[in-house]
């Protein structure tokens, strides 16, 4: 399982890093979420994998790791924060300059 | 109408200053008794750093004149400022300056004595610019905070030094360390640094050039902090350390060699001033100078000097700023070669302002007299080849100091009638002149009696500089005819006769060019630092993401990769069987991905693949046995793609292809390279051998936190300081929306990209469905909440739930429909979360417990049976509510969009 793993969290890195290079706020915000995925995937496999049980001590054991778990579940309300905020960034650009592009450069003049 | 009775901010200061006048006095009779008060409160004790207070003789000096001439200087700003002014703002950062200064003067840690010296230099700052919109004020502000500042750089470097040496902070230990300090290689660096805190501060030569311009402040600010309280503060650090740092030849040439030239160039800079307050900042840089001399000199008796000119300066300096603010105040200048003759127009004013400048001159029976006398004496104390310089040059100080004291007297007071003043100039408001005649009184007084007024208080001064005991001496008016006394004869004449001749001296200085002053020198610094910055933004920003984003993917990829070098570490653990639905699983991943990277053009479609990827990546939750983890990604994935979708409306629905096919070859190579390592990274980890600190919370869950369920324990209990910085973030996210979507204009869409006109009006089924399930949701909302210490739940998944819910109110009946029922300001929602959770965190402090140690019980109702109540259920309370508020204010702000651009 945990090749399995490995390989997920190295296809959601490959698709997140591809999309965060566009030039468009929206694709960004896509591949944002998908390295996000990665990294609480990471994150949580740090723990080690074990499967078909919880973290609860009044059952019997063997238990997970508790603190990956503590981790990822505060990152995934942040990330919903930080794609919120960046959504409403992406409304802003459009509101003012009629696009979403993130460049200044001269081919990214307003349209 | 009524009147709103106002209580003049002076009113209001002199208030505070008088009650730490008497606090202080209060406290004085312990060191009269010759005890050191001292009172101790830990701050940081890791680093040594505590808020410990000494009152000794010389703190309580210093004090002394910090509030004393503080409640003066309050009086006289009451009449110094107009009403246009912000007498308000004024008068707290006057304060500030105070509490400062006081700070300095009674810190027994030398780590806490630093930050009450850099704020000192804060507030000069901020008092220096009051008048912001002059050009000079904000100049001189800067000046002064950036030389000030950065002498408080290098005086932390020799306080850490100093503590490094000692292995204490704590005053008391460093002034019984002085042989150690003295003895260690690092005592000419400590010296150094020291001395360039001191000496900038304290307005020594080189450093000198900030003091004139500070000058822009307004006249009170100079009287107190720029002559008598804060450009004391070097002084005083020399005279807190020279028990552990004088005594040696590196002391006795920088200080008094610094000192000795500061006397001589300020005295004779001063003589060439015209404005009024330019000479007083060169005198006071001059005599500065001369305490500094003093200190250096390094016999007993010379430090006695020094403290005793300490307040005869801070006492007849005061006065003249006064005097100079008066006179500016009535007539409008302050340039000597207008004003003349003023003393036929304010004969009180110049009567008091004539017996100042006279103790700066040093003329016999007056305070500075005194204190001058003991200088010239002690120039005498040199054992060297050169003892005959010192007695010449100390007289030629004294002689400038003459001369531009009979300027500052015959140029303002005598002479003709002046002709083109601004104003016809007349007496101040009464009490405007009385702390003047307070001080003019004190130079009186002290000049007739010093062994009665003052030598009680220089004793004790004295004896906390000098740690030990006192030399023979005796203040007196006068010591007969001596050596000093012949030399303040020469210098009282020379100076009378070097302003009769100073026409001849201003042709010759003239016809100087004029060099670069330390003032343009820091601009032109300052400037090339400014450009340097700029260029240097220039260089690494390009003004665009992907260029930011590339330079870190590639700095991530040489990183990672050299992290494999010496090669992987040894597969310890086995690996789990993945059967059939790891396999499913891994497929869905892969077509998920591709899809959205195919389809990421057509947002719409992007949105739904993602939630795709979203929803298995929680089931695998489930599976990698992370219950709690797998409620909230659905959850929040439920809540993401609502937000994508409302927003759609607005955002363009596809992107165009705008790169070409070489750069998207290059990025995909790029992402495939860094997927690939973060692949093998996470395989790596995954084998290797695993060490938890994770036992700790498994075995201490149920007895130490009161809950079975260790991931919320965790969350609420162990690690609760993480999760407050948590929803106060989310909170600031929240507000950081509202605000950028504040008055944003939107382009109303009637037709969708396709030319499709959008549905309108609402879904019956929908509206009529989702009536039964609000109270259901918070049902289920708050069964989650209060089971989530022991079972899969808590505040983040019940607070998602409850506020899901409420969006779904809010997509079946509109924005107007829920808002009529619901509170308008979610964002304040969100706050009382936050405000529940550190309340509860702060309730701990009431049983003498750290911030946020939590407590549980059992309670037995009837019916209900026996029950847990932990604290930290009140706390994960906070949290639902912050959860709650936090994505109603993002998502409803966003909602609220839609009817805001269908008005326009």
């Amino acid at each position: 399982m945990e090749s399995y793993l490995a390989i997920a969290i190295g296809i959601l890195v490959t698709a997140g890093v591809y999309l965060v290079l566009r030039p468009r706020l929206f694709s960004i915000l896509l591949g944002t979420t998908l390295l996000s995925y990665a990294v609480n995937l990471f994150l949580l496999a740090s723990g080690g994998v074990l499967a078909d049980t919880a973290p609860l001590t009044d059952r019997p054991g063997p238990w997970p790791d508790p603190l990956p778990q503590a981790l990822v579940l505060t990152a995934i309300v942040i990330s919903f924060g930080m794609t919120a905020l960046v959504i409403v960034l992406a409304l802003r650009a459009v509101s003012e300059r009629g696009h979403d592009r993130v460049d200044a450069s001269p081919g990214g003049a307003d349209e | 109408m009524l009147e709103r009775v106002r209580v003049p901010p002076a009113a209001a200061a002199g208030l505070v200053a008088a009650c730490s006048a008497g606090l202080i006095a209060i406290q004085a009779r312990h060191v009269v008794a010759g005890e050191v008060v001292l009172e101790s409160f830990q701050w940081v004790p890791s680093m040594g750093l505590d808020i410990a207070l000494r009152l000794d003789g010389l703190s309580l000096l210093f004090a002394g004149l910090v509030v004393g001439i503080g409640l003066l200087v309050i009086l006289y700003a009451h009449y110094y400022l107009s009403d246009e002014d912000r007498n308000g703002r004024f008068f707290a950062y006057l304060l500030f300056f105070m509490g400062s200064m006081l700070g300095v003067v009674t810190a027994d840690n030398l780590l806490l004595l630093l930050v009450f010296w850099e704020l000192t230099s804060l507030s000069s700052f901020l008092l220096i610019g009051f008048w912001r919109g002059a050009a000079e004020a904000r100049q001189g502000a800067r000046l002064a905070l950036f030389v000030t500042g950065a002498g408080g750089l290098a005086l932390l470097a020799a306080v850490l030094l100093i503590g490094d040496i000692v292995g204490s902070y704590s005053l008391g230990a460093v002034l019984a360390a002085g042989d150690l300090v003295r003895a260690d290689p690092r005592y000419p660096l400590v010296l150094a640094l020291v001395l360039l805190g001191a000496f900038t501060k304290s307005a020594q030569f080189p450093f000198h050039f900030w003091l004139p311009h500070a000058m822009a402040a307004p006249t009170p600010v100079s009287a107190y902090l720029h002559s008598a309280t804060m450009v004391k503060a070097g002084i005083f650090l020399l005279m807190r350390l020279w028990p552990v740092l004088a005594g040696t030849q590196e002391w006795f040439w920088a200080v008094s060699g610094v000192g000795l030239v500061t006397m001589l160039f300020g005295a004779y800079v001063a003589l060439f001033q015209h404005d009024l307050k330019g000479l007083l900042a060169y005198s006071t840089i001059s005599q500065l100078g001369l305490i500094t001399l003093l200190l250096g000199l390094g016999t007993p008796l010379a430090e006695i000097a020094a403290v005793f000119h300490v307040m005869n300066h801070a006492i007849f300096k005061a006065s003249l700023f006064m005097s100079a603010g008066i006179i500016d105040h009535e007539t409008g200048t302050r340039d000597m070669r207008r004003l003349s003759g003023l003393a036929r127009h304010i004969p009180i004013t110049a009567t008091l302002a004539i017996v100042a400048a006279a103790a700066m001159a040093g003329v016999p029976l007056l305070n500075g007299f005194i204190s001058k006398e003991m200088f010239f004496a002690e120039t005498f104390e040199l054992r060297s080849y050169w003892s005959w310089l010192m007695p010449v040059l100390a007289t030629a100080g004294g002689l400038f100091s003459v001369a531009y004291s009979a300027r500052f007297v015959h140029d303002v007071f005598f002479g003709g009638e002046a002709q083109d003043l601004p104003r016809q100039p007349h007496e101040p408001p009464r009490f405007m002149r009385v702390p003047v005649e307070v001080l003019v009184g004190l130079c009186l007084l002290v000049g007739l009696g010093p062994g009665l007024v003052v030598e009680p208080a220089l004793r004790l001064a004295a004896a906390a500089l000098l740690q030990g005991p006192l030399p023979d001496f005796a203040l007196a008016s006068w010591h007969g005819l001596n050596r000093p006394f012949a030399m303040s004869l020469v210098a009282l004449a020379g100076g009378i006769a070097l302003y009769f001749a100073r026409r001849y001296l201003w042709a010759l200085h003239g016809d100087q060019p004029r060099v670069a002053s330390g003032k343009d020198l820091t601009e032109a610094f300052l400037r090339h630092l400014t450009e340097l910055s700029a260029w240097l933004h220039r260089a690494l920003d390009r003004g665009g993401l992907r260029l930011s984003l590339l330079a870190l993917i590639l700095t991530v990829l040489v990183a990672g990769w050299s992290a494999f070098i010496p090669g992987a570490p040894a597969a310890t653990r086995p690996q789990a069987a993945a059967g059939l639905v790891g396999g499913l699983a891994l497929a869905v991943v892969l077509l998920g991905s591709a899809a959205t990277v195919l389809l990421h053009r057509e947002r719409l479609l992007a949105v739904v693949s993602i939630g795709v990827i979203g929803l298995l990546v929680s089931l695998v939750f489930v599976k990698l046995s992370a219950p709690d983890l797998a409620l909230t990604q659905l959850l929040v994935e439920v809540i993401t793609v609502l937000l994508l979708l409302l927003t759609m409306y607005f955002l363009p629905q596809r992107s165009p292809r705008e790169s070409s096919a070489s750069r998207r070859l290059f990025d995909g190579l790029l992402a495939l390279a860094a997927g690939a390592g973060s692949g093998a990274l996470a395989f790596a980890m995954l084998r290797a051998p695993a060490d938890s600190i994770s036992g700790f919370y498994l075995d201490q869950a149920k007895p130490g936190g009161g809950g079975y369920n260790v991931v919320n324990v965790i969350l609420v209990d162990f690690r609760a300081l993480d999760t407050l910085g948590e929803i106060t973030v989310l909170g600031i996210a929240a507000v950081a929306i509202v605000a950028i979507l504040d008055r944003i204009q939107l382009p109303p869409r009637q037709l969708d990209w396709d030319g499709r006109a959008w549905a309108s009006g609402q879904s019956l089924l929908l509206e009529v469905l989702s009536r039964p399930l609000l109270p259901m949701a918070l049902l289920v909302s708050v069964y989650l909440l209060l089971r989530g210490h022991n079972l899969p739940g808590g505040g983040f998944i019940a607070g998602l739930v409850t506020g899901t819910a409420i969006l779904v109110q809010y997509l079946a009946h509109g924005n107007d429909w829920v808002e009529a029922r619901l509170p308008p300001h979610y964002t304040s929602v969100a706050a009382t979360g936050i405000a529940i959770a550190t309340l509860t965190g702060l309730a701990a402090l009431a049983f003498d417990a750290p911030f946020l140690t939590s407590t549980f019980t059992y309670l037995s109702w009837p019916v209900v049976g026996k029950f847990e109540v932990a604290s930290a259920m009140v706390f994960d309370l906070g949290v639902y509510v912050a959860v709650i508020g936090v994505v109603l204010s993002i998502l409803a702000t966003i909602g609220r969009q839609h009817d805001v651009s269908r008005e326009l």
